[in-house]
C-alpha cells in the first residue's frame, strides 16, 4: 500500500506518496522528475542509477525508498547547474567525457564518493573505483582524464 | 511467430520473387531518385533527397538560424559537427545555430543515421544550402548598400562593404519565404584555408546538459498524464502463448491495460514500478509452446556453412600463378555480438484523435514510419515520429522495435478512453535476447607466396547472414511485435547491402596489390538468430581475418609485419597511416614478443571507401593467472578533412575500446531454445581496469573530403589484438572472441 513518505533530496524534504519498497530510482525519476539517475539494469550491475546517499555512492535500483527516510540523498542535479557547475561536471565537460553520455550521471556520482575518500586518487584507484560502472562508448579514457582534472581543482 | 530465424530458410526460395531491387535501405532513396525520369542536375549531398534551401536552413529574424537535418545524435558529435558546419558557410557564430534533427513533420528524410555517413552526406548539404543562403543575403544587401558582391564580408551575420560605415545584417534582409526555392547547388562552400569554426575542437553543445541531469534522452521525456509500459516477451524466440492469467497482475494498483494479442502481451500502469511488477506476475501466468529452433552453439561454424547461400564472387582478377613456394590457409570466425546499449531501448506512444505521436531514439524516423503505418494498419499521414536521443546504439537496437511497442500500448489506451502517452523501456533482459544482435561470420582464406616472398595468389570467402534488418524494407516489416500479433506481419526476406560498401562483405575486398584474386561472398538468408547492423557491418570480421592472415603471410614469408603490408600497398593514404602508427609507436622491425607481451597492426580503409586507420596493439597474456589484456593501441587516423579534431578523436578512441571489448570478451550465450544472455552478468564487456591506453595521430587533409569515423577504427584494432596475443605467445587464434583458454588451446 501506499504510504506518505518524507525524503531529503538535494538538502529538500520531498513529500512523496508510494509503497516503501518502490525502488527509490523510479521515485527519483517519476515523482521529483529528476532525470540525471538512469535506468540501466535494475540489477546494480551498471551504475548508471547511481546517487550519493550520505557520502555513499549507491545504486538506486536496488535501493527501497522506505530505506533511505531520514538519510541525505544527492543526485547529479544537487552537485551543480549549468550555471554554477561542479568541479566534476565542468571537468566532464572541459575534457569532453562523454559520448552518448548515458553512464555518466554514475560516473559523476561514484567519482563524488571517491574523491570525498581519497583526495587526489591516483589513475589505478580511480579504475578500480570506476571497475563496476560500466561504459559502452569507450569513453573510459576521458572519464578517468575528467576525474583526474577535478580532483586536483578540489584538493 | 514469423521472425526470420523459424521462417529463414522457408522463405529462402522467394528471394528472387520479391527480390533484389525492392530494398529500401539507406541508399533507396538515392537510388530513387536516380531512376527518376528527366531528373534534375544532381545536387550535392543529402540535398539532393529535399532540394528545398528552406528544407535544411532558416534564417530568424531574431538573429537565430534554424537548420534541419534528417539526421539524428547518437552521441558520436553529430549535432556539433552539423552545426560547425552551417555555422561556418553562412559566417555566424555557433551559438546562433539551433539544430533541429529527424522528425517526420519538420526535417528531410536522410534515410538513416547510420555507417558513418553523417558528415559526408548531410554535412554536405548544410555545406552548400548555407553557402547559397548566404550568396541570397548578400546580393540582397548588395542592392540595399548599392555595393558589389564581391566587395561585401560577412562577421557573424553583419555585412558590410570593406571601405564603407553602412552595415546590415541577415536579421534585417530576412523576410518570410525567402529561402522558399529550389537549391542550385551551384555557390561553392568556403576553401578549408578560410575556416575558422569548421576544424576546431568547439565543445558538444549536448554535453552540459547530460552532467548535470538536464533533459537529454527520449527516458528523460515527461508528459502530461503519461503512463508507463512494459512488454511480456516469450521465453524464446518462436515460442507460441497458449494460456495466460492476468489475475495477479490485475490485482496491483493503477493497471491501465493489459495487451493479449496473438502472443504479443504487454501492461500499462500509472507507475512505472508496478508496471514492472505487472510483468513479472505476467511472465508467471504466462505458458508458452517453444521449440527448438536456434543453432547448436557448439557448432556455429559448421551451422553458418551449412546455411543455404548465394555465392558471388565480388572480385576476381589475374590467374594463379603455376608456380608457388607456399600455400596457406585458414578459417576465421565471429560469434554474434551484442550491441549492448548501457541504457535499454526506449520509446514514448500517444494515440490521439486517430493520430500518433512516437518519440524514439530511431536511427531513421521515416523508414521506422513506413513499417509502424504497416503494422498498425493507418496511413502515414497519420504517424508523426520525433527523434530523441536514446543510449548510445551503435547501430540497429531494439529502438525501432521498442517504438511499435510503445504504440501497440498506446492503441490500447486510447481503445478504452482518452488517448495518454505511453512511456515504454525495456527492461536489461528485454534489450539483451531480444536486440538484433551483429551477426557472427566465417572466412576462408588461402594464398600463396611466391619466391621472392610476395602475396601471389589470394583467395577468399566470406558466410554472413544479413547485416541489415532495419525497418523501411518491402514485403513485411522487421519489427519485432508484429511478428508474434494474432494477425502477424511476417518479417520479410532479407537482401544483402550492395558493394561497395557492402554488408557481410563489408571490407572483404583486400586493399593490398595481388597480382590474382578471388573474394567471394555467400549471402546467407536465414538467420539463425535475429540480427541486423552493428556498427563497422562485416568488416570487424572481414578486416580481423585479412589482418590476420596478412601476418600469418608476413611470417611464413619471414617478412616484418609493416613492411609486409607496405610492400602489398599502393595507396598512398593508405601508406601514410601504416608509417605515421609504426612510427608513433616506435615499430621495431621483426620485433618479438617476450611469452607474455607482445604487438600487432592491423590497417583498414573502412569500406574500401572512407576513412584510413592503422592501429598497433600491445597486449599482455598471463598464463598463470589466465587473462589476456589490451595495454595500449597507437592509431593513426585520416578522416579526410577534419571538421572536429576532439570529436574525431573520441570515434576513434571509442571504436578502439568498444572493439576491444567485441574482441577479447564477448559472445550471446544460447542453447538451442533460449537466449541464455539476459543481464551484465552473462555478457561481461571490458571495464576500466581493462581498458587500455590510446594514443592516436590525426592525419589532417584539408583538401580531402571528410569521412565518417565512427566505425573505421574496430576492423584494425580486432586483428591488431589478435597478431599482438600471436606476436607475444606464438597462438594464432582466429575464432573470436580471444579468450585466454583458447589461447592456452593454441598453444596445446
Amino acid at each position: 500500500m501506499a504510504e506518505r513518505l518524507t525524503i531529503t533530496v538535494n538538502g529538500s524534504a520531498r513529500a512523496v506518496e508510494v509503497e516503501p519498497d518502490t525502488p527509490l530510482l523510479y521515485v527519483l525519476r517519476n515523482d521529483l522528475a529528476l532525470n540525471g539517475a538512469k535506468f540501466g539494469c535494475g540489477l546494480a550491475q551498471c551504475g548508471a542509477c547511481t546517487v550519493d546517499i550520505a557520502g555513499k555512492a549507491t545504486r538506486s535500483c536496488v535501493t527501497t525508498v522506505g530505506s533511505v527516510t531520514g538519510k541525505p540523498i544527492t543526485t547529479i542535479e544537487g552537485l551543480g547547474t549549468v550555471e554554477q557547475l561542479h568541479p566534476l561536471q565542468r571537468a566532464f565537460i572541459a575534457e569532453q567525457a562523454a559520448q552518448c553520455g548515458y553512464c555518466i550521471n554514475g560516473m559523476i556520482m561514484t567519482a563524488k564518493a571517491l574523491l570525498e575518500r581519497t583526495k587526489l586518487p591516483t589513475e589505478p584507484q580511480i579504475r578500480a573505483a570506476l571497475a563496476d560502472n560500466l561504459c559502452r562508448c569507450g569513453t573510459h579514457n576521458r572519464i578517468v582524464r575528467a576525474i583526474q582534472r577535478a580532483a586536483k581543482e578540489m584538493a | 511467430m514469423v521472425g526470420p530465424s523459424a521462417f529463414g530458410l522457408a522463405l529462402s526460395r522467394r528471394r528472387f520473387a520479391q527480390g533484389a531491387g525492392a530494398l529500401v535501405l539507406s541508399f533507396g532513396l538515392r537510388s530513387r531518385v536516380g531512376l527518376a525520369q528527366a531528373a534534375p542536375a544532381k545536387l550535392p549531398g543529402d540535398l539532393d533527397h529535399d532540394r528545398r534551401l528552406d528544407a535544411w536552413i532558416k534564417i530568424n529574424a531574431d538573429g537565430t538560424v534554424t537548420v534541419f537535418t534528417g539526421k539524428v545524435e547518437l552521441g558520436q558529435g553529430a549535432k556539433t559537427a552539423l552545426a560547425q558546419i552551417a555555422a561556418e558557410e553562412l559566417d555566424v557564430a555557433l551559438g546562433r545555430v539551433e539544430l533541429i534533427t529527424a522528425d517526420t513533420a519538420r526535417t528531410p528524410d536522410e534515410g538513416y543515421t547510420s555507417g558513418s555517413q553523417t558528415i559526408e552526406y548531410s554535412g554536405t548539404a548544410l555545406r552548400f544550402a548555407g553557402a547559397e543562403a548566404r550568396q541570397i543575403l548578400l546580393e540582397l544587401a548588395a542592392q540595399k548598400l548599392g555595393v558589389p558582391v564581391e566587395r561585401l564580408i560577412v562577421a557573424d551575420g553583419v555585412i558590410s562593404a570593406q571601405d564603407k560605415p553602412a552595415t546590415v545584417s541577415y536579421w534585417d534582409l530576412v523576410r518570410p519565404g525567402l529561402l522558399e526555392r529550389e537549391a542550385t547547388g551551384t555557390v561553392k562552400p568556403k576553401p578549408a584555408a578560410r575556416h575558422t569554426i569548421v576544424g576546431t575542437a568547439v565543445e558538444r553543445v549536448d554535453i552540459p546538459g547530460k552532467v548535470t541531469g538536464g533533459v537529454a534522452y527520449v527516458q528523460d521525456l515527461r508528459l502530461p498524464g503519461m503512463l508507463f509500459g512494459r512488454i511480456v516477451r516469450p521465453p524464446s524466440p518462436g515460442a507460441v502463448l497458449t494460456a495466460l492469467d492476468e489475475a495477479p497482475a490485475r490485482k496491483l494498483p493503477g493497471i491501465v491495460a493489459i495487451v493479449r494479442d496473438g502472443s504479443f502481451v504487454g501492461v500499462v500502469a500509472e507507475r512505472e514500478e508496478h508496471a514492472i511488477e505487472a510483468r513479472t506476475r505476467l511472465r508467471a501466468g504466462a505458458q508458452w509452446r517453444e521449440q527448438d529452433s536456434l543453432p547448436d552453439p557448439k557448432e556455429l561454424e559448421a551451422a553458418l556453412l551449412a546455411l543455404p547461400s548465394q555465392p558471388s564472387t565480388i572480385s576476381q582478377k589475374g590467374t594463379p600463378p603455376a608456380r608457388t613456394t607456399k600455400t596457406l590457409a585458414a578459417r576465421y570466425a565471429r560469434p554474434f555480438i551484442a550491441h549492448a546499449s548501457i541504457g535499454p531501448s526506449c520509446a514514448v506512444a500517444e494515440l490521439r484523435d486517430g493520430a500518433y505521436t512516437v518519440w524514439s531514439h530511431s536511427q531513421g524516423v521515416f523508414p521506422l514510419r513506413r513499417d509502424l503505418a504497416k503494422v498498425l494498419n493507418v496511413g502515414e499521414d497519420k504517424l508523426r515520429i520525433i527523434h530523441l536521443e536514446g543510449s548510445g546504439c551503435y547501430g540497429h537496437n531494439g529502438a525501432d522495435d521498442v517504438a511499435l511497442d510503445a504504440a501497440l500500448l498506446a492503441r490500447a489506451v486510447a481503445a478504452t478512453g482518452p488517448g495518454r502517452p505511453v512511456k515504454l523501456q525495456w527492461m536489461r533482459d528485454d534489450e539483451f535476447q531480444w536486440e538484433p544482435y551483429g551477426t557472427a561470420m566465417v572466412t576462408e582464406i588461402k594464398a600463396a607466396l611466391d619466391d621472392k616472398g610476395m602475396i601471389a595468389d589470394w583467395h577468399y570467402e566470406v558466410w554472413s547472414p544479413t547485416h541489415s534488418t532495419r525497418p523501411g524494407q518491402r514485403g513485411g516489416s522487421f519489427l519485432l511485435a508484429g511478428w508474434y500479433l494474432d494477425k502477424p506481419i511476417a518479417a520479410p526476406t532479407p537482401v544483402g547491402i550492395p558493394l561497395p560498401a557492402g554488408g557481410g562483405d563489408r571490407n572483404a575486398l583486400p586493399l593490398y596489390d595481388f597480382p590474382s584474386q578471388r573474394v567471394v561472398h555467400h549471402f546467407t538468408e536465414a538467420q539463425p538468430l535475429h540480427v541486423s547492423a552493428l556498427r563497422t557491418l562485416g568488416a570487424h570480421c572481414n578486416v580481423f581475418s585479412i589482418e590476420s592472415f596478412m601476418d600469418e603471410l608476413a611470417a611464413a614469408a619471414g617478412a616484418d609485419p609493416v613492411q609486409f603490408r607496405l610492400a602489398h600497398l599502393q595507396d598512398p593514404r593508405g601508406r601514410a597511416v601504416l608509417e605515421a602508427a609504426a612510427e608513433r609507436a616506435r615499430w621495431q622491425p621483426h620485433e618479438k614478443g617476450d611469452g607474455s607481451r607482445g604487438r600487432g597492426v592491423g590497417f583498414a580503409k573502412y569500406k574500401n571507401l572512407s576513412t584510413y586507420v592503422a592501429v598497433i596493439a600491445e597486449v599482455a597474456v598471463d598464463r598463470a593467472k589466465d587473462t589476456v589484456r589490451v595495454v595500449k593501441a597507437t592509431a593513426a587516423v585520416d578522416a579526410g578533412q577534419i571538421v572536429n579534431p576532439n570529436g574525431l578523436t573520441n570515434q576513434i578512441e571509442g571504436g578502439i575500446i568498444q572493439a576491444t571489448s567485441w574482441t577479447l570478451k564477448e559472445a550471446i550465450k544460447f542453447d538451442r531454445r533460449r537466449i541464455l544472455t539476459e543481464s551484465w552478468a552473462d555478457y561481461e564487456i571490458l571495464t576500466f581496469p581493462e581498458v587500455p591506453a590510446v594514443d592516436i595521430v590525426l592525419l589532417d587533409r584539408p583538401d580531402e573530403r571528410s569521412l565518417g569515423a565512427g566505425e573505421a577504427s574496430t576492423g584494425p584494432m580486432a586483428a591488431a589484438i589478435a597478431n599482438a596475443i600471436a606476436n607475444a605467445t606464438g597462438a594464432r587464434v582466429r575464432s573470436m572472441p580471444l579468450t585466454p583458454a583458447k589461447i592456452a588451446a593454441a598453444l596445446g
